[in-house]
């Protein structure tokens, strides 16, 4: 059997497996850690930075962090609640976001965040940079002003030999993701969909599908994020 | 001493416009028009998005009837995904496409009689400006304004059960609809506690409908010759000639009624119909092409439409429209104020067609999209509350709009609004002394007759016209710049 350990978050007693990932520990103990750039079963990349929690006082990113025995940790507190807040914000300035039209909608986890931070206005100034739409694939309209740069999909999404669909091109502020037109249109609608599902926001879109998910039967509709993890009762 | 009078804004209406009357030293109107202020550009900032996007972006041109917008889009995309031109799509489809449209019809009208129309009716075209409004009615008629709310609720309940909101919603997809009625929105439309039920809705209809025939009794020198003017008229109809506000073929008749668009397939609008742009509104002027400038231009709206249909395929309502065309002798009616009578006898349609509709169990059950051999290009036309709506887009190879033309139903309106306007000015103008808020609202009311949705009927392609005035401190024009 394997060794169980203790922790706590916010002061609750929790207990996991011996080298389980802090999101993964906290969501089997009830306990939200919002995500936006990591997605159970690939390599955590600590890049959005919306997962910080203080571990034993430090800030650390809770998906790149395994948990030890004896933990302390705190997730909501107001300082981290801010800081999460001000990450939504940066997020929604540096890319054009349009909620009322976007297909998304409902099924946003950028937007569902905006909503549990309760996010009014963005501090920040909108940067309202130009980014180019990719619509040549024959199964995604990509558009880049929604992209928030998670790379979910570059560690991902895979062809059937390994390789990547997607790709980061450019560096810093100019980096955007790439899509290999010939590989994505060897996926089937099934795979297509899932990669769709997989982008946490309304970049990456399955074409000719849009809005077939009414209003009210939409994720986050009846439910807020994370209220899914918070109501198990442990 | 020539003079020039604006009232800004034009106040009761949805959007923003303003008028300009010029007076010359003999105290004639020697020019008045309605210029509408606003812009928008939605034919241009859709051009690049993935055509499935155009019903839920561009309904965002208007809170006011964004249902009709949404409507129009996804009938146009209907061609585009190959689901037919308008009536290839499934039973549950449609239905719930009508039940939206009808319900939205509803509201709208209501909204437009009891708000924004009745406190011209119940204190005079020149009563008291500080009572004439809404809330004036509210404090004396209280009975007529609750209605009035309740009955635009219940239109708004049948809006968000299809649409999914009550305002921009996104129920309607290219090739169908996203969602069936439930066992619980139909009883509640049905069953519904006092007054919100499709009984006491039709009961309050029909009795808007008494209520206006009376004013009309008691007022017909104002009534019959305000703002009255020939024109020709344009709507779509059924196949058969019945009044339909959701599909149908393009009608056009003259001011005597003679048939001068004979029921064509509005997918060749572009053959029939044409638009003249001015430089001193924003609101284009369409007219009919083999009529010309000058004689082709039309009006469109509830007049027109019960002047180009035969009949109205539902009980109440069609002996209403009899009694209507009796008092025109069966001619077309160019009386711009009885607007107001035709738009509550569709008020009456709309609750009787929601009725229909809610018994009908496609709405429940069935495929909700179809779809055939894609196209590259689609038009989609709707009756909405103010008239004929066109919405037209082509595609390219990859699935993004490449053009967008909208023709909006208060566009449609434009030459007869400034008709309106110019007959009312000199009407009430010309020769007096004194202009009164009475005299400036007098040529509000002719506007409203038209229900214009301003916000709505402006777009541009390409650049927005702007001129740069450089004056001295003695008005000296210095520099002028136009781009």
């Amino acid at each position: 059997m394997s060794e169980q350990i203790k922790f706590t978050i916010d002061g609750k007693a929790c207990t996991t497996e011996k080298g389980t990932n802090l999101v993964k520990a906290a969501k089997e103990n009830g306990v939200y850690i919002p995500i936006l750039c990591h997605l159970e079963g690939i390599k955590p990349a600590g890049s959005c930075r919306i997962c910080n929690v203080k571990i034993n006082g430090r800030f650390m990113t809770a998906c790149t962090t395994d948990v030890a025995d004896g933990m302390v940790i705190e997730n909501i507190t107001p300082e981290i609640q801010e800081l999460r807040k001000i990450i939504v914000e940066t997020l929604f300035v540096s890319g054009n976001h349009f909620c009322p039209a976007c297909e998304k909608s409902g099924n946003c986890e950028l937007q569902a965040l905006g909503y549990r931070y309760q996010m009014m206005v963005p501090r920040f100034p909108y940067e309202f940079e130009e980014k180019e739409v990719d619509a040549n694939s024959n199964k995604f309209y990509i558009d880049r002003n929604r992209c928030v740069l998670c790379k979910r999909c570059v560690r991902s999404v895979k062809s059937k030999d390994g390789r990547s669909i997607f790709a980061v091109k450019g560096r810093g502020h100019k980096a955007i993701i790439n899509i290999d037109h010939e590989l994505a249109n060897q996926l089937s609608d099934e795979e297509a969909m899932e990669v769709m599902n997989t982008c946490p926001v309304g970049s990456i879109l399955k074409k000719e599908r849009g809005y077939v998910d009414p209003i009210g039967r939409r994720k986050y509709d009846t439910q807020p994020i994370g209220s899914e993890i918070e109501t198990i009762n442990v | 001493m020539k003079q020039k009078i604006t009232i800004e804004p034009v106040t009761r209406v949805e959007g923003h416009g303003k008028v300009t009357i010029h007076i010359d030293e003999d105290g004639n109107i020697s020019q008045s028009r309605l210029h509408i202020v606003e812009f928008r550009g939605f034919e241009r900032f859709v051009q690049g998005r993935p055509y499935w996007e155009a019903p839920v972006l561009v309904q965002r041109l208007c809170g006011i009837c964004p249902v009709s917008h949404h409507l129009a889009a996804a009938k146009a995309l209907d061609v585009i995904v190959g689901a037919g031109t308008g009536d290839g799509l499934t039973p549950t489809g449609e239905k719930m496409r009508r039940l939206m449209h009808y319900g939205q019809m509803f509201q709208s009208h209501a909204l437009h009689f009891f708000h924004l129309v009745s406190p011209d009716l119940l204190f005079g075209v020149d009563g008291d400006p500080a009572i004439r409004n809404i809330i004036g009615v509210a404090k004396k008629y209280p009975d007529l304004a609750v209605q009035g709310v309740m009955m635009r609720k219940y239109g708004q309940e049948i809006i968000k059960a299809t649409a999914g909101k009550k305002i921009h919603g996104t129920g309607a997809i290219p090739g169908g609809i996203n969602k069936h009625l439930t066992q619980e929105e139909k009883d509640s439309f049905i069953n519904g506690a006092d007054p919100l039920n499709i009984e006491k809705m039709i009961s309050w209809a029909q009795d808007s409908v008494n209520f206006l025939k009376d004013y009309h009794s008691k007022n017909k020198d104002f009534i019959d010759n305000f703002a009255t003017f020939p024109s020709n008229h344009l709507s779509l109809v059924r196949k058969d000639g019945a009044l339909d506000l959701y599909h149908g073929v393009l009608r056009a008749v003259d001011s005597e009624g003679n048939k001068i668009l004979h029921d064509v397939d509005y997918q060749d609008y572009l053959n029939y119909i044409n638009e003249e742009v001015r430089d001193w509104s924003y609101m284009k002027f369409p007219f009919l092409t083999e009529y010309g400038k000058k004689e082709g231009w039309y009006r469109v709206g509830p007049l027109a439409r019960l002047n180009t249909c035969d009949f109205i395929p539902t009980p109440l309502a069609q002996k209403e429209f009899e009694e209507y065309k009796a008092y025109t002798n069966g001619k077309p009616n160019n009386m711009s104020m009885h607007m107001h009578w035709a738009r509550l006898i569709e008020l009456l349609h709309s609750a009787e067609m929601i009725k229909e509709l809610l018994n009908d169990p496609d709405l429940m059950q069935g495929e909700l999209v179809t779809k055939g051999e894609k196209q590259k290009e689609g038009v989609g036309l709707i009756e909405a509350p103010r008239g004929t709506l066109f919405h037209h887009y082509r595609i390219n190879e990859h699935d993004q709009i490449e053009m967008a033309n909208l023709i909006v139903s208060t566009t449609n309106n434009n030459q007869p609004m400034n008709m309106a306007v110019n007959h009312v000015a000199k009407d009430v103008m010309t020769g007096q002394s004194k202009i009164t808020e009475g005299m400036m609202n007098a040529v509000e009311v002719a506007i409203r007759a038209y229900d214009p949705c301003l916000s709505c009927a402006t777009h541009a392609l390409g650049q927005m016209p702007l001129e740069l005035i450089l004056v001295d401190k003695d008005n000296n024009i210095i520099d002028r710049k136009r781009k």
